[in-house]
């Protein structure tokens, strides 16, 4: 898509801004983004009010389509409507794996009828959906799935049981792979689409070591999927599940540089463990190994530049984005790690006013993220990925 | 791989060609059974020359063709592929670079023209002990008439023994470690009171310990000015260390690569060990490493070109980077290779004994990391 197709970026910015002063809630300002919440409360007033402006603009989906709610914009518009909202101290209130995997992956794969049913909503920020992929015997190894869809005509007939299925409690609909042929393991998989808001579909919402319930055990008695919500053909889910997980990996590696947020580890390690008279990380080890980790996290930020680059470039797709989930999510658990370390007893604090809010996110980020490196494809998984289709060794496991 | 322009895909592919052709492995092999003393083959050293390559960042009113430094680091990879001997980096990038930085119109005019032809080799006399310090510069510079007398030692100097022009960092006010006081002399390596001895190191490279004694120079040999050699000295090594780290990205491309084609045809227990998955996940972290290795590498370099003000940090994330990376696929080379790789006949010692000589030249991944801290402010 054309930037500003000739238009003035400095107009653009300014349309943005003052719309955000018309409409963005000033009692939201600087307040954390209630989809980033795990666990979710029933909306304020003026954050709903907030996810329609947004929605009935486009704004949270910017770079889709407009015929089916997107912006329509380009990168760079894209770019100065997320500028002018941090600006604002506002938040995207259009998020969620409809946001992150699901529509991307339907715009790609859907037909018109089912694009010109699910976008919208997904853009307007209505309807929030959850993945139904992962089974109790069937994780790593996805394809071993055994949730059976009958074909009963118009619809099928859904049997079996999910896991592991964030946002599940929450969720207005599930995108889920089914077996539909039980003679063949990738090519019996079809991908469909049902609302969670119908008899048989049953959520227990499990705990984890962070002490929140961010995903559910799912469970599916005679779940209904009408046939206009096979997402491309019968049997045919497989493909259409490997590029979704590619999107869900593109958004993990993403954060990996640098995008944590937060006070660097080095500002950390000067407040918590202090300065030598030369003003060094006075714990000479500690010092070391926060180097090491800044190193580590600038020359991940400089391949995801040279891969820009190149791709632009003629040298074509770099094999270069390939790595780039193993290596963003160590280095973000690595951060995790070290910012523990850093704080000492302070980091370790649980709950009560004993501890900084920074300190008590500290503690249950670094249980969190011990989840970068099992899903999206566990960082074993990864590395069978790149040692089969990039070095070209044997594959032992087959499917990957 | 960095987005090239013409000049430096042609350079690229010249240098592949002519490495592959001219200078393999078997060369290196060749050149340290000779037992040749200076380290390198003078023949291949000239063809390099005639191709321009010394000078490679060099004004074109000196001679050279003022490429920059990410095309001087294209070459040096593919010779770090073939582990090919020469004094480009000690020469062409180092003495190169210490006159383009701080000489004069006179001095420029004397000495580059002749590094770019390769008629002089030049290498930078600036360490003194066992470690790279370069701020602990005890070699003392005192009046003598209107010129200077150089007293004192210089060690570990790459390329000291077929050097004939040294560019030495010398001591003129306060004391070893302050870099005020420092400053830097022209001295040719046959003038009175110059001894060298050659050095044998593992990786079969030249390098020499060099004695002065009463060395009398002119005044027209001081580069640039008296008491701050020290800005000229630290841009001159920052290029010497991108460059370096090229050699070594080269290198350990080159180790990983053998290494992956030997795992794709050695058979044991009844299949390639490439499908032992202990292997594989250990191959796939070192290609993973290797991306992050080169875009550090390609990053310091191109910053050079562009006269960055992060040079120096980014010249020392990419040093400690690559010194970490050629260091794992040199130890794992060796390993994954079996009893073959502990084998003189096998290159894999070759690459393993270069890592090490490597990283230790011109700062260790520990100095780097330190270094790139203190900048940083902590
Ligand atoms: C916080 C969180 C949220 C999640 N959200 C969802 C969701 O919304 N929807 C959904 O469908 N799923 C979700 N998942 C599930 C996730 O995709 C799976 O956990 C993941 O695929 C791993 O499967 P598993 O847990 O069964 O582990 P297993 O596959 O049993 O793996 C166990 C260990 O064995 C290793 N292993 C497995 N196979 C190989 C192999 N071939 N070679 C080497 N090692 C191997 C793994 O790397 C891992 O270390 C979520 C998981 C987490 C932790
Ligand atoms: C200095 C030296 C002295 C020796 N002295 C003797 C001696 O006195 N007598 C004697 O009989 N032998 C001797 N050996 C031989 C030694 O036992 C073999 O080198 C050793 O068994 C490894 O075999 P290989 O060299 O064929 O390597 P390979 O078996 O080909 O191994 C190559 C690589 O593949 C790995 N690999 C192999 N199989 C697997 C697997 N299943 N899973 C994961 N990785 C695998 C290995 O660990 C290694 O990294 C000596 C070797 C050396 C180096």
């Amino acid at each position: 898509m054309a930037d500003f197709g000739g238009g003035d970026p400095e107009a653009f910015r300014k349309e943005v801004r003052e719309w955000v002063d018309a409409n963005f809630p000033a009692e939201l300002k600087g307040r954390p983004n209630p989809m980033m919440r795990e666990e979710r409360a029933k909306p304020s007033e003026a954050q709903e009010a907030w996810r329609k402006a947004v929605g009935a603009k486009g704004w949270g989906t910017p770079t889709w389509p407009s015929q089916y709610g997107g912006g329509g914009l380009g990168t760079a518009e894209a770019r100065i409507i997320q500028q002018e909202f941090g600006r604002a101290g506002a938040y995207n209130p259009i998020g969620g794996m409809g946001v992150m995997m699901f529509g991307p992956t339907l715009l790609e794969y859907g037909t018109e009828d089912q694009k010109l049913e699910h976008i919208p909503p997904i853009c307007r920020g209505d309807v929030q959906w959850c993945q139904g992929f992962s089974e109790p015997g069937a994780g790593s190894d996805l394809a071993a799935l055994q949730t059976r869809a009958e074909d009963k005509g118009d619809h099928f007939l859904i049997n079996g049981q999910k896991i592991w299925t964030s946002g599940a409690q929450y969720a207005d609909w599930c995108f889920c792979l089914v077996r539909t042929d039980t003679s063949k393991k990738h090519e019996g998989i079809s991908f469909v689409l049902f609302t969670m808001h119908q008899p048989g579909v049953e959520v227990r919402p499990i705990k984890l070591i962070a002490g929140s319930s961010p995903f559910c055990e799912t469970f599916f008695t005679d779940v209904r999927a009408d046939k206009k919500n096979l997402v491309g053909p019968l049997n045919g889910g497989w493909t259409i599940a490997k590029r979704l997980l590619q999107h869900e990996r593109g958004g993990l590696s993403g954060a990996g540089g640098g995008g944590m947020g937060g006070r660097s580890l080095v500002d950390l390690a000067r407040e918590y463990v202090g300065v030598d008279a030369q003003g060094r990380i006075a714990d000479p080890d500690l010092r070391t190994r926060v180097v090491q980790h800044e190193i580590e996290g600038r020359s991940f930020q400089q391949t995801a530049l040279r891969a820009m680059l190149e791709s632009k470039g003629n040298s074509g797709p770099s094999a270069a984005t390939s790595i780039m989930k193993n290596a963003g999510t160590s280095w973000m658990q690595l951060r995790h790690e070290l910012t523990l370390e850093i704080m000492g007893h302070q980091g370790l604090g649980w709950e009560g006013d004993a501890f900084k809010p920074e300190e008590l996110g500290a503690v249950r980020g670094w249980l969190g993220g011990k989840a970068f490196t099992i899903y999206g494809g566990s960082q074993e998984v990864q590395s069978n990925i790149i040692s089969k289709r990039i070095l070209g060794l044997p594959d032992l496991t087959q499917h990957n | 791989m960095a987005v090239l322009n013409e000049e430096q895909s042609m350079l690229r592919d010249a240098a592949k060609s002519w490495t592959q052709e001219k200078s393999p492995v078997t060369a290196f092999r060749k050149m340290r059974d000779s037992g040749v003393e200076i380290g390198y083959d003078a023949q291949a050293w000239n063809e390099m020359a005639e191709m321009g390559w010394a000078g490679v960042i060099i004004p074109e009113e000196y001679g050279g063709s003022a490429f920059g430094y990410l095309s001087i680091g294209l070459i040096l990879e593919e010779m770090g592929r073939n582990l090919t001997a020469s004094p480009l980096i000690a020469s062409g990038v180092g003495a190169a670079s210490a006159l383009v930085l701080g000489g004069s119109d006179a001095q420029k005019s004397e000495w580059l023209p002749k590094i770019a032809d390769g008629s002089v080799v030049g290498a930078l006399a600036v360490d003194e002990g066992a470690h790279h310090a370069p701020e602990k510069v005890a070699l003392a510079a005192t009046k003598s008439g209107t010129g200077y007398s150089l007293s004192g030692a210089k060690s570990f100097v790459i390329e000291g023994l077929a050097a004939n022009l040294l560019v030495v960092s010398a001591r003129t006010s306060g004391t070893p470690g302050d870099k005020d006081g420092i400053t830097l002399f022209l001295v040719p390596a046959d003038a009175k009171g110059v001894s060298r001895k050659r050095l044998a190191l593992a990786d079969s490279r030249g390098a020499a310990n060099i004695t002065f004694d009463k060395v009398e120079v002119g005044a027209d040999a001081v580069l640039g000015a008296v008491d701050k050699g020290w800005d000229v000295l630290e841009k001159t090594l920052d290029r010497v260390r991108a460059a370096l780290a090229a050699e070594m990205l080269g290198a350990a491309n080159q180790a990983f690569e053998t290494t992956l084609d030997y795992l794709k045809v050695r058979v044991q227990f009844g299949q390639v060990i490439g499908s032992f998955q202990a292997l594989q996940h250990r191959a796939a972290k070192m290609f993973t490493d290797l991306e992050l290795a080169r875009s550090a590498v390609e990053a310091a370099l191109q910053a050079i070109d562009a006269d960055s003000p992060d040079v120096p940090e980014l010249v020392s994330l990419s040093k400690a980077k690559m010194g970490d990376v050629f260091h794992l696929v040199s130890n794992e080379m060796v390993q994954m290779h079996g009893g073959i790789g502990m084998t003189d006949a096998h290159d894999a010692g070759f690459y393993l004994k270069r890592a090490r000589a490597a990283e230790a030249a011109f700062g260790s991944q520990s100095y780097h990391r330190d270094r790139y801290a203190r900048i940083n402010g902590y």
